[in-house]
């Protein structure tokens, strides 16, 4: 297991190191003078020269690839040229609201979707499995954006139930979280299509297995073998997805942060896309990669602990 | 094709792929005014009998802009598609039946290139190459390749131990022709269907860059510029986010319930069930 871990984190620190690299180079594969691509079309001739003499451009290529390497792996994601502020800081500052939108989307994916998988294992081929698997399929293949701009139509715009836009009062937990059920409801969608497939699968899977099979000849309760034996099994392949998951929904977030206008990772990198203010876009790509890698590799681990199977495979 | 018309969702996919299809292939006879047509004076218009779906902000007909943009939804998918699977075929190829060190400098960058999130990766790309339907083409084909590429290369790794393979070789056959005459038409089916299920996705990318304003670059109509159009007057007419995005559901789920029985239908190995 030890082994198993350690080759899985030297393996993601690699994939890490070899996508800075691809970062760092997009801006050199491109014809044209690295300086006005990074800072775009607004910049004046000062701010470029001092961009040069900040990323070291007279320097040779593999010197300033090793400089912006050693700097980011110290946190320093360079500074946001029209704040003056850096952009890590900024990153950071953004970075709990995408969290929490990514974790309550997910937390409701997670409540949902596994007792509808496990209901539509038990009722197999009945009208409510079938059900249940048409909607997860549609839930999947619908658009996260389709379904915050009709979220928003519907609860906020017609009925006028919940809040449209914004991340709600500083300091008012309530208003926060009113102002996150629309954006966590479609962020999450798609994913209580995704576990109720995959926990539908995985019960089936179990409910076959021997343990099963004897618990059923003792002669113990439906219930029971279902809640203590089955499902406890079944849920395994979902926890290890969660990781998965999350690091997914930071960046599915982008357009339920762009639709609600709610501050966020996604939010920032949108406004620094429109403005061409290359810094702050690598600095939350490189976030947000380092943490989705992070997430994936204590997903894969969580799931290489629970099953001895998946050890081989690497 | 009997086991796939018994399904009724398989159904429902081909008849709704047919709807987008017929949608794009006869915009220009179908579309009651040219998309790109402005008449301010009837700007943003409810549904009537003269505009089916309304006008927009600049007098534009919606209807016609819908039928355009079912033209570009499919062009994109086809177009990433083709350079995908070209992309995933030979990389994959050489990666699995290419020197070792080569297959892991491949699967290196397969795996680095998937560790990006998907729509922030897309957006650095756009900062950089500026938003155009090129743009998109190339975003989508950068994130299809590597997976596409592993797929093949896993089976070209199985196939290299078979024994007509080795038979071929033990006969002096070349690379190339081990290559395109015998491990291509073995890995190709499988592909292909893995390809069709991610139509929707490159539906949705597009539809989705094009809603930033990072996509098609106006005036061309595109659902998802459409969406983009209509999200800022959705308080008072929101008949043009209806109009852009029930096609786009329509397409993407229509191509996923095709997909999905395509694959139950042909290749239930591939049955992924996540």
């Amino acid at each position: 297991m030890l082994i198993y871990a350690a080759r899985r984190i030297a393996l993601t620190a690699l994939i890490l190191l070899v996508t800075m690299t691809l970062l760092f180079s997009m801006v050199y594969l491109v014809p044209g003078d690295p300086a006005s691509i990074a800072l775009g079309p607004r910049a004046t001739a000062a701010m470029k020269e001092m961009f040069r003499q900040r990323m070291g451009l007279d320097q040779p290529l593999p010197v300033q690839l090793w400089r912006f390497i050693s700097n980011v792996l110290q946190g320093n994601l360079g500074i946001d040229v029209w704040s003056n502020r850096s952009v890590a800081q900024i990153v950071l500052e953004a970075l709990p609201y995408t969290l929490a939108l990514a974790g309550i989307g997910l937390g409701w994916a997670v409540a949902t979707g596994i007792p509808l998988g496990a209901w539509s294992a038990v009722a197999r081929r009945s009208w409510a499995d079938r059900l249940i698997g048409v909607l997860s399929v549609s839930a999947i293949a619908i658009p996260s954006f389709i379904v915050a701009i009709y979220s928003l139509l519907i609860f906020a715009v017609w009925l006028k139930w919940l809040p449209a836009i914004g991340a709600g009062a500083h300091g008012e937990l309530g208003d926060q979280l009113l102002h996150l059920i629309l954006p966590a409801f479609a962020v999450g969608l798609g994913w209580v299509g995704y576990i109720a497939r995959l926990v539908r699968a995985s019960m089936l899977e179990v409910m076959g297995e021997n343990h099963v099979r004897t618990a059923r000849a003792f002669g113990l309760p439906e219930q029971r073998i279902l809640f203590r034996y089955a499902l406890p099994i079944a849920i395994l392949p979902t926890i290890a997805l969660l990781g998965v998951g999350i690091g997914n929904l930071l960046s599915g977030a982008v357009f339920a942060e762009i639709v609600f206008a709610r501050p966020g990772v996604g939010k920032l990198t949108y406004d620094a896309v429109i403005t061409r203010n290359y810094p702050v876009v690598m600095g939350s790509v490189l976030v947000t990669t380092a943490i989705y890698a992070t997430c994936t590799l204590v997903a894969d681990i969580v799931a290489a602990w629970l099953d001895p199977r998946v050890r081989a495979s690497l | 094709m009997r086991r796939l018309l018994r399904d009724p969702l398989g159904v429902l996919g081909i008849l709704l792929v047919t709807l987008i299809i017929v949608m794009a292939l006869g915009a220009d006879v179908l579309a009651p005014y040219p998309p790109n047509l402005t008449n301010v004076k009837e700007r943003l218009l409810e549904p009537s009998e003269l505009h089916w779906l309304g006008t927009d902000q600049l007098g534009r007909d919606i209807f016609s802009r819908v039928l355009a943009g079912s033209r570009i939804a499919l062009w994109v998918a086809a177009v990433t598609s083709f350079f995908s699977l070209i992309g995933g075929l030979s990389l994959g190829l050489i990666s699995g039946y290419g020197p070792r060190w080569l297959d892991s400098i491949l699967i290196l960058l397969f795996d680095s290139i998937r560790a990006f999130p998907t729509v922030l990766f897309a957006l650095a790309i756009v900062t950089i190459l500026g938003p155009s339907l090129a743009t998109i083409i190339f975003i989508i084909t950068i994130f299809n390749v590597p997976v596409y590429a592993r797929i093949v290369r896993t089976q070209t790794l199985s196939l290299r131990e078979t024994e007509f393979i080795l038979a071929e070789r033990s006969l002096g056959a070349e690379s190339w022709r081990v290559l395109f005459v015998h491990m291509l038409p073995n890995v190709i089916g499988p592909l292909l269907i893995l390809v069709s299920m991610d139509v929707p996705v490159v539906i949705t990318i597009e539809a989705g860059l094009s809603f930033l304003g990072l996509g098609v670059r106006p005036p061309t109509a595109s659902w998802g510029s459409i969406l983009n159009d209509g999200y800022a007057f959705i308080r008072n007419t929101p008949w043009m986010v209806i109009a852009g995005g029930v096609p786009l559901i329509l397409a993407t789920l229509g191509f996923t319930f095709l997909g999905e029985s395509l694959r139950d239908a042909f290749d239930p190995r591939l049955r992924r069930d996540v």
